[in-house]
């Protein structure tokens, strides 16, 4: 199982401000190992952001999105002591959710 | 670290095989549920893509801002920003030219979001970064070249 995420949301007078930071190697599928065998992608390909339950963010990366991806972007509607949740999937279908809560 | 999991990773490694053989397997069928626009992601040019995500072509725009730094030493993480001033704005891509397929990231935004949105990507070399933004179901970008001192794709 990955690593917990890192989410910060923070209000601010123009709506919440939310930072992600991920744990995830996002392996690309185009390296070679020392035996010159290719290294299989392993990346995240959905990632969903929820506000009490409404998405405020859907997004979908490819193997180019660096490792240990971070994410940040700014939604209206929120406030304080509501409840964010991000969700990732990867292609390997494993999973991740973390909750967090704006301040 | 189990036998299971292991099993599961060389099976991924058989996928593409797999799947040119008409199999499907769980992965694929999981992929279409979660609904990743696996054609878009595999596009080659910004033409290409824009294509696959359902639009004739895409216009100049100024009303987007794409913040890159014009230099970045290390190609694995070059951080990327996407602003968009067009209004209904509904999704960004970010692409990169030279990368082996152009299409890095892929936003959603709905409305109460604003269009802005950050994240790291990997850069293979030197090439321009376009930002792509769908709006009204029009498309629109923005090209900033970004120069890499050490490739971030390989190794």
């Amino acid at each position: 199982m990955a690593d917990p995420m890192r989410i910060r949301a923070t209000e601010q007078p123009d709506g919440v401000d939310v930072r992600v930071l991920m744990s995830h190697e996002m392996e690309t599928g185009q390296r070679r190992d020392s035996a010159g065998k290719v290294v299989p992608a392993h990346h995240i390909t959905n990632v969903t952001v929820s506000h009490n339950g409404k998405p405020v963010l859907n997004a979908e990366w490819g193997p180019a999105v660096a490792k240990n991806p971070y994410l940040q972007f700014k939604f209206k509607g929120g406030k304080k002591g509501d409840k964010l949740t991000v969700t990732w999937v990867d292609n390997k279908g494993e999973t991740r959710t973390d909750e967090a809560t704006i301040s | 670290m189990n036998q299971n999991r292991r099993g599961f990773v060389s099976a991924g490694g058989l996928f593409a095989l797999m799947a040119a053989a008409g199999l499907i397997s769980a992965e694929e069928a999981f992929a279409q549920q979660q609904a990743w626009n696996k054609n878009a992601f595999e596009a080659k040019t910004l033409e290409e893509t824009v294509k696959a995500l359902g639009g004739a072509t895409a216009a100049q725009s100024g009303d987007i801002s794409i913040t890159v730094p014009d230099i970045a030493e290390n190609g694995a993480v070059v951080p990327v920003g996407v602003t968009s001033k067009i209004p209904n704005t509904q999704n960004v891509y970010i692409l990169v030219e030279k990368n082996p397929n152009s299409l890095a990231a892929s936003f959603g935004i709905p409305a109460g979001t604003e269009a802005n949105v950050a994240t790291r990507i990997k850069m293979g070399q030197t090439s321009n970064v376009h930002a792509v933004v769908k709006a009204d179901n029009k498309f629109y970008v923005v090209t900033k070249e970004v120069k890499v001192t050490l490739g971030g794709c390989g190794g």
